[in-house]
């Protein structure tokens, strides 16, 4: 459903942004593009190793542990919990996005403090995540995992593992310290002055990409 | 820049009314969050007890993910609202992901079947169990890190 335009409008008259967006956001999607790509390669390179090798390790068997849970066997509860707080934090990121269009500097605060909340549990869970599988003697170049149907298997998986979420969680980084100078700016009434909050609007495509992306790595890694 | 935020402004209240209503964002939330729940009961309590149904399940997860990224694209991050020149610079490139995928995971495809059977003993090698060799597990284990071999019975 694209937006509605009167059809005698000349969009490419000059003078105003033909796709109708700002420069900077159209920007920002064009990278999210190129990010898209660089992440799509390390995920096809993930599919294409894996499709070669006769055997792979079960995630339901690796991914198995929450933190204080001891011994117990919960295979994808930890992960849902990761997956959950990104989720929401998305979110909270719209409603700042919200927030900003209607120039409401203290929501979008609120908000944008709720979204920084959320993207630094997400760090803290998978901090925890790659400690936990590090201690079970997992890491680049270490597999202590069988594959399904319990031959030994090659060190793919953990290095494939430990790259590709590692990257991601990299991005999740850099989203909150982008998020933490977006709050600064707005605390310090930067954007009331400039007079409008697109900044918040790129920021917000940053972070949902992070979202968007962990999607896929969750599908690819966890439940595959 | 300058003439831009004017024009901007001048369609504000037309653009308003159809974006950013918060109950939207609520909606797409709940779609995303149910998605996510019904791949996770399927991963966690149904699929490990049907192996041979593993591609089906495979299936399943990907009209899942793409069903979940398709929400996120246009609703949290607006796509949907944009205008459809801009909507497909952005669409466009991405269809060569399919090819990407058909064609990366056909040859790795295709490598796991020629190995196979231009070296048996890559094929053989492959389908030993890792309980066979418990001893060179052992003799490892003791020395690293708590011992590698049963991932289960670790904290």
């Amino acid at each position: 459903m694209a937006q509605a335009v009167p059809a005698n409008q000349k969009w490419w008259g000059g003078g105003r942004s033909p796709f109708n967006v700002e420069y900077g956001k159209l920007m920002m999607w064009y990278f999210l593009m190129s990010d898209a790509f660089t992440f799509g390669a390390f995920l096809i390179a993930y599919g294409t190793v894996r499709f070669s090798s006769n055997g792979w390790p079960d995630p339901n068997v690796v991914f198995s542990s929450f933190p204080f849970a001891g011994h117990a066997h919960l295979p994808l509860v930890f992960v849902s919990v990761m997956t959950f707080i990104l989720i929401m934090s998305s979110v909270t990121m719209v409603l700042a996005v919200g927030a900003g269009h209607s120039n409401d500097r203290k929501s979008v605060l609120k908000w944008l403090f709720w979204t920084i909340i959320g993207g630094i549990a997400f760090l803290g869970c998978q901090a925890w995540e790659w400690h936990h599988l590090h201690d079970q003697g997992a890491w680049w170049g270490m597999n202590p995992f069988h594959n399904f149907d319990g031959s030994e298997a090659s060190t793919n998986f953990t290095n494939f593992f430990f790259t590709i979420t590692g990257f991601h969680g990299f991005h999740v980084f850099s989203g909150v310290i982008i998020n933490i100078i977006m709050f600064i700016m707005t605390y310090r009434g930067v954007f009331d002055r400039r007079g409008h909050y697109l900044m918040i609007e790129k920021a917000g495509l940053y972070w949902h990409f992070v979202d968007l992306v962990w999607v896929f790595v969750f599908t690819c890694f966890y439940l595959f | 820049m300058e003439k831009f935020e004017t024009s901007h402004t001048a369609e504000h209240g037309h653009e308003e009314k159809h974006s950013f209503d918060t109950k939207a964002i609520w909606r797409t939330f709940w779609i995303l969050l149910v998605i996510t729940c019904i791949e996770l009961i399927v991963g966690m309590f149904i699929a490990p007890h049907f192996h041979s149904l593993k591609l089906m399940f495979n299936v399943l997860y990907i009209i899942f993910t793409l069903a979940k990224a398709f929400y996120i694209i246009a609703e949290f991050m607006h796509l949907r609202h944009e205008i459809k020149n801009m909507i497909m610079t952005v669409a466009i490139p991405a269809l060569l992901f399919i090819w990407f995928i058909t064609a990366f995971l056909w040859d790795g495809n295709s490598y796991k079947n020629l190995r196979n059977n231009y070296d048996p003993h890559h094929k053989e090698q492959s389908k030993v169990k890792a309980e066979a060799k418990p001893a060179h597990g052992e003799e490892h284990g003791a020395g690293e890190s708590h011992g590698a071999e049963k991932p289960e019975t670790v904290h």
